[in-house]
């Protein structure tokens, strides 16, 4: 009876509801990607007529001189900045999580603490790293030589073989927040009961965390990749911050972030071109699905999730 | 054997390492943030001079904080981020608010499409659209101004707030909503009911909404940068880059640029933390 109501016509106020946010979200994000998809087929000319040109942005991209090495650096310095994230942010996370979810009230003071740099701009952090590793300062310098590690320090913002590094480190400082409250909302999760038995048996701490709990919270673990993976192409901000729309040193820290930054709104020399730039963003775009569709299909679907 | 000495040895250290380890991690999140805040205050020899110590009566100085308030104009780019922020959190509270609620309540024809349309959005970054974004801001006539940055942080913030509020207006038990009905009360009406009930929910998801916006530099840079629309991480960001050598001023801008989201963050931290692992604890 009610079935046969609600099917004939759509009710008035479900449409209220959803009708603002579906019209801003697609007016204002969804048409705009695809716009943005589409315009990588096209190119530009100077009289800012557009016409249909396949997939010559695309080539262009993958061969021309002028974008070709660019385009395979930023990817490759893409791939370094993710993998310093997943070998160094996401296991101390980790580490932390774990020490944080042992419990106790000082333990929250922790939290709020570990957690307080990534509420900050990234502006913000990506100053006061430039200040605090400036040789000029010398504060990182006089950190290093307290601990015996002086010699040690250098220039390593400034080197093309240090500086994209450094920045991931900068980045994973900032960020390392996020992955310790995931893991750590994972481990508080688990009942206490699938860990009793193992303790009165006798296990130690550390293997009734790699044996029972760290099984337990894979899935957070495969939320946690595609999250940096993800976060991986906003990195614009920090980079720009600290070493400008260029990427400095020659180069060394270009992102795909910067890569398109520059490519729509060109540099001292080249003129900005939106096609081009549309083609990069297409790019990121392809790179961020197959990651995404690569976490669901091959890992979200093999790793069992545990009621708890 | 639960008494001999190795055994409570290894208890304390059972207790002690981690918290150990918390520290010296803690340390190193706080340092960096201390170092600016702390030498913000002195004089510029002391900078220099003493960085690690506190600032003292004799290395006391405000003189950064003067050229800030005199060259920047901070209270320009504070109005705008407010602005901006606030406005934009609101919209997308009450916008999304509404999304979810139909999505949560009603069992309509197209509802899983629909759901799934609105969380795309959670796993693409907007700033892909980039190219298409300004095109449209230049034909809306919208690029510096306040509302084009606006409509799009509230673009941008629907999509997870929809997913996490309809999540947390699943759990409304129905019997009240029903018992409404029967006495007459429009669908509205309920939807102004609900909301109440998940207001712990719709705090939380307010701050990690407002972060985010209060801190973006990409959209300001793109479709904003003019000296009127600039909001404090733009401000910042263009002021810091032109004053590279005024360490007093520069030093200060930050304390001055992180205050108030530390702050914030300060204040909300239990029930932000909170309504992340809200989920968890049982």
């Amino acid at each position: 009876m009610q079935q046969s109501k609600r099917h004939s016509s759509f009710p008035i106020h479900i449409a209220v509801f959803l009708a603002p946010a579906v019209l801003l979200y697609s007016l204002f994000m969804v048409i705009p990607l695809v716009n943005s998809l589409r315009l990588s087929f096209f190119e530009i000319s100077s009289q800012n007529q557009l016409s249909f040109s396949g997939l010559q942005n695309y080539i262009k991209l993958f061969t021309d001189s002028n974008f070709a090495p660019f385009f395979w650096r930023a990817l490759k310095n893409n791939f370094v900045f993710f993998a310093v994230h997943m070998l160094v942010q996401n296991p101390i996370g980790l580490l932390l999580a774990a020490l944080l979810a042992a419990g106790g009230r000082i333990r929250n003071f922790f939290r709020t603490v570990l957690f307080m740099p990534t509420v900050l701009s990234v502006v913000i952090i990506g100053f006061v790293w430039q200040l605090i590793l400036n040789p000029l300062w010398g504060v990182a310098e006089g950190m290093l030589t307290a601990v015996g590690l002086g010699e040690w320090f250098g220039p390593w913002l400034g080197k093309p073989e240090t500086a994209l590094v450094t920045v991931a480190l900068i980045s994973v400082w900032q960020f390392v927040g996020i992955p310790m409250i995931l893991f750590y909302a994972a481990l508080i999760g688990i009942p206490d009961e699938l860990t009793e038995a193992a303790h009165v048996d006798g296990a130690s701490a550390w293997d009734i965390f790699w044996r029972i709990k760290f099984p337990l919270i894979l899935p957070t673990v495969g939320i946690v990749s595609v999250l940096t993976f993800v976060g991986n192409f906003n990195a614009f901000d920090l980079i720009y911050t600290m070493k400008g729309a260029n990427a400095g040193p020659d180069f060394a820290t270009d992102i795909m972030g910067t890569l398109f930054y520059r490519t729509f709104f060109g540099q001292q020399l080249q003129l900005g071109n939106p096609t081009m730039g549309a083609t990069v963003a297409a790019m990121m775009f392809l790179i961020i699905l197959t990651g995404v569709l690569l976490y669901m299909f091959l890992w979200a679907r093999r790793v069992q999730t545990y009621e708890m | 054997m639960k008494s001999t000495p190795l055994y409570r040895l290894q208890q304390f250290l059972g207790k002690s390492i981690p918290i150990i380890i918390l520290t010296i991690y803690s340390l190193i999140a706080l340092f960096p943030i201390v170092m600016i805040l702390m030498n913000s205050f002195k004089a510029k020899n002391a900078i220099f001079g003493a960085p690690f110590q506190f600032p003292t009566s004799e290395t006391f100085s405000l003189i950064g904080y003067d050229t800030v308030i005199q060259r920047a104009t901070f209270s320009t780019y504070f109005l705008n981020s407010s602005i901006v922020t606030f406005t934009a959190l609101i919209l997308t509270l009450f916008i999304g608010a509404m999304a979810a609620f139909a999505l949560a309540e009603y069992d309509f024809r197209g509802n899983a499409l629909v759901a799934l349309y609105l969380s795309l959005g959670i796993m693409i970054p907007i700033r892909l659209g980039t190219v298409g974004i300004l095109r449209l801001m230049v034909s809306l006539k919208l690029v510096n101004t306040l509302t084009g940055l606006i409509l799009i942080y509230v673009a941008q913030s629907l999509p997870m707030t929809i997913f996490i509020l309809s999540q947390f207006m699943r759990q409304v038990p129905k019997d009240l909503k029903d018992a409404a009905r029967i006495d007459g009360a429009s669908e509205y009406r309920i939807f102004g009911m609900v909301l109440p009930l998940v207001r712990p929910a719709i705090g939380a998801i307010g701050i990690f909404t407002m972060i985010p916006i209060w801190n973006d530099l990409w959209f300001p840079l793109i479709l904003a940068p003019s000296a009127k629309t600039a909001t404090v991480t733009l401000g910042v960001q263009q002021f810091l880059g032109q004053w590279v050598s005024d360490w007093n001023a520069v030093l200060s801008s930050l304390t001055l640029a992180m205050i108030p989201i530390l702050v914030v963050y300060l204040i909300f931290s239990k029930q932000m933390i909170g309504s992340i692992t809200a989920g968890a604890v049982k």
